[in-house]
Parts: structure tokens; sequence; C-alpha cells
């Protein structure tokens, strides 16, 4: 190459320059794969058809047992049609949503304060290394205790009411939350923070630009499991605990329907509590934590 | 390109850098006490000038450039810089909760761009780095290359007079690795930055620099430095940067067998 023409780096070679973009554009395009949407038959075939199989066979080998008087005190296994009658009524009678919102209205009250407490506290654990080592491990700690340890005590506090309810469902869900957010934080890579330093994000501006967003997916966790805490302490704290003042909920249905020796009715809340759980799950905090994961491509399609 | 003029008020003598490292020390505390990882380095930076900093393992090549970037302090020395310079790593480092426009657009934010200017910039700069249309793309569904040009786009974004690289291409293929060499070099000519280029592999350091600055290794000291007057567009292949880079190989070679001598 011609070493005595200009030494002006603007300069441009046309034959060469010209290449580049091309082989450039040429480039993007083999190391970009397209990934293409799941029809509707795939997700039929692969996602909803399993679980009412699963149920499906539930069912009958439920209904086989009764049949083939396998089981046969309708008072220790009540036939499928007998639990079906116990929705049945409670829907004529207006009852079946009542049951369900008193429970759930309870346990997302609580859940939102869990989420309003733990939030700031799994923040100050993981930023300031004092409050770490003082209560660190003792949050730790709490999500291993069940939290139907706190009935006793929050009824002698509180009494039966429904701020009884709360304090039990936060002492379950708020541990969850902030160590959630604490491992999230814990987990965001040192190289987003060394850019951040260098684009400007220090102090308070790192923390809402780069570590909030960069610790979401182990906070989602953790509200994932905030959330199975809350309405188990829940449920806990209405077995326990019912009073007539309180209401029926679905934790105050099961205890009815032992007290009434109706199995059928035991049933039902099992059911109900059950169906709540993973519903609230999969319409809330599912597509939530999917969404983000997608995002970030920490998902792989399967 | 403005830089600072340090003397400039009494007209005399006016001192233009955009990064002056004076007898800059620097040591961290190993396992067998104090360790002297970078000795008396004296470097200055034009404004416009691409250096290269070429060493082997361990002479603190990259500490040097945290030095510059104000992720670390020296322990002896001083060091100035023409305002506050961008940093590209060897990762891309792009966030990916955010699309490569957002990226960018942080970028901006963050350098104080108004609101309603940003959209239009961070475009610009994609066009830059001939990534146009792809603003929306997030991280993950970008090949290497583009991620790394993403990162070039959002380091430019700064709007920093110097650009600090930590061997930005060394993860990528030689084929990328070329075509990001022609884009760098042109974008270079382009904007007029200032460019402090880390690196371990001779060529590279040749086929970019104005000058190429080899550290000696444990500790980092200046071993020596080459101008280098081929005229770019160069390609790495080019029998003149061949030659040097063979010259340059050898003292760092012999740089290394030191090492082994004792």
């Amino acid at each position: 190459m011609a070493s005595t023409e200009t030494t002006d780096p603007t300069a441009k070679d046309p034959v060469r320059d010209s290449g580049i973009a091309g082989v450039e554009a040429g480039l993007d395009a083999l190391e970009t794969t397209a990934t293409a949407g799941t029809s509707f038959r795939q997700t039929f075939v692969n996602k909803i058809l399993p679980p009412i199989v699963a149920i499906a066979v539930v069912l009958v080998v439920w209904q086989a047992l009764i049949t083939f008087k396998i089981v046969d005190d309708p008072a220790k296994l009540p036939s499928p049609s007998d639990v079906g009658n116990e929705f049945k009524d409670a829907w004529l009678e207006g009852k079946l949503l009542e049951y369900i919102w008193t429970s759930v209205s309870r346990g997302l009250l609580g859940f939102l304060l869990a989420l309003a407490i733990g939030t700031p506290l799994g923040l100050l654990v993981a930023r300031v290394k004092f409050v770490r080592a003082a209560i660190g491990p003792i949050l730790s700690g709490l999500q291993s205790l069940p939290s139907v340890a706190w009935v006793p005590p929050a009824v002698i506090w509180l009494g039966l009411n429904n701020s009884m309810m709360y304090a039990v469902i936060l002492l379950g869900a708020v541990p969850s939350i902030a160590n959630g957010l604490v491992s999230g934080i814990d987990q965001v890579p040192p190289l987003f923070l060394r850019a951040g330093r260098t684009m400007g994000a220090t102090g308070l501006k790192g923390a809402w630009h780069i570590v909030l967003p960069a610790s979401l997916p182990g906070y989602l966790g953790g509200l994932k499991q905030g959330w199975a805490f809350s309405w188990r302490s829940l449920m806990a704290a209405e077995i326990i605990a019912s009073s007539p003042d309180l209401g029926v909920g679905l934790g105050a249905l099961l205890e009815n329907g032992r007290n009434a020796s109706s199995m059928a009715m035991v049933f039902e809340a099992i059911v109900l509590i059950l169906f709540v759980g993973i519903a609230i799950d999969l319409l809330i905090f599912s597509p939530l934590e999917r969404r983000v994961l997608r995002g970030r491509g920490l998902l792989v399609k399967g | 390109m403005a830089t600072t003029l340090a003397k400039a008020a009494d007209g005399t003598e006016s001192v233009e850098y955009a990064a002056r490292i004076e007898h800059v020390s620097k040591s961290f505390a190993g396992p067998a006490g104090q360790q002297l990882v970078l000795d008396d380095i004296t470097l200055d930076v034009a404004p416009g000038e691409f250096v290269t900093l070429l060493g082997a393992s361990g002479c603190g090549k990259s500490t040097l450039l945290n030095l510059v970037a104000g992720l670390d302090a020296p322990t002896a020395g001083h060091i100035g810089t023409d305002g506050r310079p961008a940093l590209m790593f060897q990762e891309h480092a792009l966030f990916p909760w955010l699309t490569a426009g957002k990226n960018i657009e942080l970028a901006l934010k963050l350098g104080g761009v108004p609101k309603n200017d940003r959209h239009d910039r961070a475009e610009e700069l994609l066009e830059l780095v001939r990534l146009k249309g792809s603003y929306g793309k997030r991280v993950h569904e970008l090949s290497g290359g583009m991620r790394q040009r993403v990162a070039l786009a959002r380091a430019l974004a700064q709007d920093a007079r110097l650009l600090l690289m930590d061997e930005p291409f060394a993860a990528l293929d030689a084929i990328t690795r070329d075509v990001l060499h022609d884009e760098l070099t042109r974008i270079w000519a382009e904007t007029g930055l200032s460019v402090l280029f880390v690196t371990h592999n001779v060529r590279e350091a040749v086929r970019l620099a104005q000058r190429v600055v080899l550290l000696s290794s444990r500790p980092g000291r200046i071993a020596r430095e080459w101008t280098v007057g081929i005229p770019q567009p160069r390609r790495i292949e080019d029998a003149p940067v061949a030659e040097l880079s063979l010259e340059i190989t050898e003292v760092l070679r012999g740089e290394i067998r030191r090492h082994g001598q004792h």
C-alpha cells in the first residue's frame, strides 16, 4: 500500500471502505437467529393438556376407590360428586365467592403490606453493612420458622381480629421478600456497577438505574415466595383463630367442616385453598417473572 | 475539539492533553506484602491521538486504564484527564433489562442530555456504528460483534473526549474483529476522539494506533514506544503492519524472557 500518500486518517480508500458495511451486514445477519412464536396448538399440547390429564387421572382413581369399595367410609373419603354438590350448594347460596373473597382480600392486602415493609428492609440489609451483620442472619432464620408458630402470640397480643391475621402474614412474608431482594442485589454483576460508575451512575442514581433493575429477577423470586408464605400463614391463622366476627374464609371453612364432621366440606376447602394459591401464582407472579426473564434472554423456550 | 488549556491564560505555553499520567505507581496488598503493579508510569495522550498500551499478562495495563477511568486511585503520582473519560470493557457490559437504544439513552440521560433529544441522538449513534434499525433489539438478540458496537455507541453517548478501551475485541472471532478495527478507525477519524486502547495483541496494536506503548511486566514500566507512520486505513495483513509487529514482538518476547531467568 502506498505509504507515500497522505497520512490523514480521514482519507478513505473507496475500494476498501465500500466492502466493510456489506461484510458487517452479512455478519450481523449470520449471527442473529430469528425466534419464531409458538402456535396455540403447540401451547395447548405442551402446556395445557398435561395438567388436565393429571387432574382427570386423579378423579378417575378417586372415583375407582369409591366404586370398587376399596374405601367404604364416606366420613373418611367422600365421592367426587359429594364434593361437587358441596361446591354447587355453596355457589347456589351465594357463599362460594364470599369464602374466597374473604381470604383472598386478606391475603393480598397482607401481601401488599409485606411488600411495603420488606422492600426497604431488604435494601437496608443489602446496602448497610451494620444492618446486615445485625439482622441478616435473623432474617434468613425467620424464613425457616413455620409461620403458624406466630399465631398463638399474635392472638394473645392482638386478640381474635383482622390485625392478628395481618400480623401473622407479615411475619411470614416480610423475611421472604427482604431476602429475595438481598440475594438479588448480591448477584448484581460487578461489571454493571463499574459500567454504571463510568457513566456517572453513583449513589442514589446508581441504585435507581443499575442496582434495582439488575436485581429484579431475584426480587421477583422473593415476591413469589413471599406470596406463598402469605397465603400459608393466613390459612394457618384462619384455621386456628376462627371467630364469628371474622367472617368465613377458606381456613375457617376447613375448620367448620372438621367440626361438622363433613369430609366433603373439608375437601371443598382444601381444593379452594389450593386453587387460589395456584391461580394467583399463574395469573400474577408467573407472567411477571416470565416477562422479566424473557426480556433479558434468561428464559430458554422449551 | 475542546481540550483543557492549563496555561492558556498567560498565552505562552498552552498544555493540551486528553490524558496526562505523571509518575504514577500502584501497589496492591498481596500475600507477600505490598505488591508493586505499576512503577513510575509517565504518559501523555494528545487530543485526537490513538495510543495503544501493549503488554503481556501481569503488566498492569488494565490497572492503569482503571486509574485513568477514575475507578481506582494511584498509590503515587498524578493523573489528569480532559473531562470524565468513557470506558469500554472486554465484555460488552450492556444492561440486559434495556434495549440497545435504551442502553444508549441511559448514558445520554446520565450525561445530562435533555429528554426530547435523547431518542434522536441514540438513533444517530446507532447509525454511526452501522446498527440502524436495532434500537428496539434486546441485548441477547444481538451477536457478539453487534453488542460491542452498541457498547461503543453507548461509550460515545457519554460525549467524552477520551475513550478508554480495555481489550474490547479480545473475545470476538477474527473476521468480526477485523471489521470492528475498520469501524473503530473510521469512527475515531470522524469524531476526533482520543483513544487509549489496551491490548495484548501486537498486530492489533499496530493496526490501530498512531503510537504503541509497550509495558514490561511485574512491575509494569514503560519499556519502549513506537510511532506508527503507516497511513490509515490499514489492514492487519499489510506488509508494513506485519513488519513493525515482528519488531515489537521481538522486544516483547525479550521482556517476557527476563522473567524466566530468575
